[in-house]
């Protein structure tokens, strides 16, 4: 009986918590469906009286959505195709090859992870705005070609490597490049796609840097043309939850296709400390 | 002859085992080096300078002034705001979430609920989702007239509050859609923890008959200390970082109720083109953030010793 009771209390809290946790993001859909001004009523509507797909129809015409939804996804493309190819051979080299100085080198990349990345914003944005690069793809890509993070990912994966697998496809007279590309990066593959998925939702996500490399805007990605708009359009509720929805829906479809992917990911990142 | 020969051999190897090695370094370390290295040791430099709008167009503009920067954040009373207001954040918002992880946690893994997946996914959803979209989302779950939160509030009878507009409770507001946003991540940190809580504990426990309570104190919140002091440092270090939502929500206001470290930095960086004040800004960020992580592997240390 009490555990019966136990039961009910637990799924009945379990059930509250997951109403919340959707609740803003239910509203958020149903609004955007709703006619102009129709979220701004007491008491607060829940659903469109009749569904109209007109602020989708107005971002993508008149507001130019579809530029910034194409900014977004050359960025968040771009970004991932490189770091992971970087990451992949360097954290390769890092488990596998025995040099002078290694584990130095390795030990000082990691000591480097403390530095905060608003910390560099400054003399990067003076940089490259003497090469030219501010208001360019090239300007968000340069500072995200490699990181130490995805480095130290693929390092302690490729660590687990046995090395009679690589003594193998020498002896086959294969080339390093070769060994990596062919031995490497399929043995690799739960890692690399939990790292493309970090890679690609943080640089979707990603607000501070575009922010402030591109400065025209032409050139904005999907957060910055909504923060953006919402200042100019403060009073336009369900347009504003149009723009919220198609900045959310491609991380949130990518994340219901992959989650095995990116859940084992933090829990393998939360263990090994 | 033999040994010098394969010496020879040996010394080549290596030679080749280097170059390979600096062939798949190179791609990744020169960007590191010359986007992230680089303009993290000239952000120190330019931290003593008076660099400035002018020094933008030509850089002989720019002269040393040595701490006059750190010296004048002191008396910067928009400064100290800034820090009050962070510390708050990393303070209230900090154990606030990894309570709500650590209860989240409990329940998804409790073996007295059924579609634990299902309720993972749902629970974990708002961490990837866009933070801009979300603050946007959230400015309007807060609308002091129409929003949701004040209406489901009024069947409470709490009378409705003017979440951003109020300098008491812009920051709460603040605190608790990152709540909403973060809680998922730690959670599937301590989901982990806790499956690796051997059976037997609890099983022993049981048999001494101890209660749920009971067995939470005793066993669960003891084995789970390490990922919590993981947790929380982590989390500290993050939230330190505060930026896109007050920046979206409430541009720092009312009355700079939320105006927070790095948008301060911001601000004086990017509006006022003040870069050598701005850098003291960062570094002062960094000087907390490099604090938490020593604190991390001071813990650490002491949890493996």
């Amino acid at each position: 009986m009490i555990q019966r009771l136990g039961k009910f209390l637990i799924a009945t809290l379990a059930i509250i918590i997951a109403v919340v946790t959707l609740a803003p993001a239910l509203w958020m859909l149903s609004a955007s469906f709703m006619s102009a001004g129709e979220a701004s009523t007491f008491p607060p509507k829940l659903l469109p009286s009749r569904m109209t797909f007109e602020h989708y129809f107005t971002l993508f015409t008149r507001l130019q959505l579809s530029r910034y939804l194409v900014n977004s996804l050359v960025l968040s493309v771009s970004v991932t195709a490189i770091s992971l190819f970087f990451n992949s051979m360097a954290g390769y080299a890092f488990a596998k090859y025995r040099f002078a100085g290694r584990d130095r080198l390795f030990r000082f990349l990691v000591a480097e992870m403390v530095i905060p990345a608003q910390v560099t914003t400054l003399p990067l944005f003076l940089m490259l705005n003497k090469v030219g690069l501010i208001n360019t793809y090239a300007g968000v890509i340069v500072a995200g070609m490699a990181t130490i993070y995805g480095i130290f990912l693929v390092r302690q994966y490729a660590l687990s490597i046995p090395d009679s697998f690589i003594e193998a496809a020498r002896m086959d007279g294969a080339s390093d490049f070769r060994i990596y590309w062919r031995v490497i990066l399929p043995l690799c593959k739960p890692i690399l796609i939990t790292l493309a998925i970090f890679t690609f939702m943080g640089t979707w996500n990603d607000f501070l840097w575009p922010l402030i490399v591109m400065t025209d805007d032409s050139m904005y990605t999907l957060p910055v043309a909504l923060a953006n708009l919402t200042g100019e359009h403060v009073q336009d509720t369900e347009l504003m939850m149009a723009g919220a929805v198609i900045t959310i829906l491609p991380v949130m479809i990518i994340f219901i296709a992959l989650q095995k992917y990116y859940i084992s990911g933090i829990m393998a990142a939360g263990l090994k400390e | 002859m033999a040994t010098s020969s394969q010496h020879k051999s040996l010394s080549h190897e290596i030679k080749s085992v280097r170059r390979a090695a600096y062939f798949f370094l190179a791609p990744a370390l020169i960007p590191i080096f010359v986007f992230f290295f680089v303009p993290a040791l000239a952000a120190f430099v330019l931290s003593f300078t008076d660099f400035d709008i002018y020094s933008l167009s030509n850089i002989a503009y720019a002269r040393f002034v040595g701490v006059r920067n750190y010296l004048q954040l002191l008396k910067d009373p928009l400064f100290w705001k800034a820090m009050t207001n962070t510390l708050y954040y990393v303070l209230v918002g900090g154990p606030l979430s990894i309570a709500a992880s650590l209860g989240t946690a409990l329940l998804v893994n409790s073996k007295l609920i059924r579609f634990q997946g299902l309720l993972r996914t749902i629970y974990f959803a708002p961490v990837v989702t866009t933070l801009v979209a979300v603050a946007v989302v959230w400015r309007f779950m807060y609308h002091p007239r129409f929003g949701l939160l004040n209406y489901a509030l009024g069947f409470l009878g709490i009378a409705p509050i003017d979440w951003l507009g109020d300098p008491a409770w812009a920051m709460p507001a603040i605190i608790l859609m990152s709540i909403w946003k973060n809680f998922g991540y730690n959670m599937i940190i301590f989901v982990a923890g806790l499956q690796s809580i051997p059976a037997q504990l609890y099983e022993a426990a049981r048999i001494d008959g101890a209660n749920f309570w009971e067995q939470f104190k005793s066993i669960t919140l003891p084995m789970l200390a390490p990922t919590t002091v993981f947790v929380s440092i982590i989390a500290m270090i993050g939230n330190f970082q505060l930026f896109t939502e007050p920046y979206v929500m409430t541009q720092g206001g009312p009355v700079n109720s939320t105006l927070s470290i790095v948008l301060l930095m911001y601000q004086q960086g990017f509006r006022w083109w003040n870069l050598g004040y701005s850098a003291a800004i960062a570094f002062v960020l960094f000087g907390f953030i490099l604090l938490g992580s020593l604190l991390q592997a001071k813990l650490q240390k002491r949890g493996e010793g």
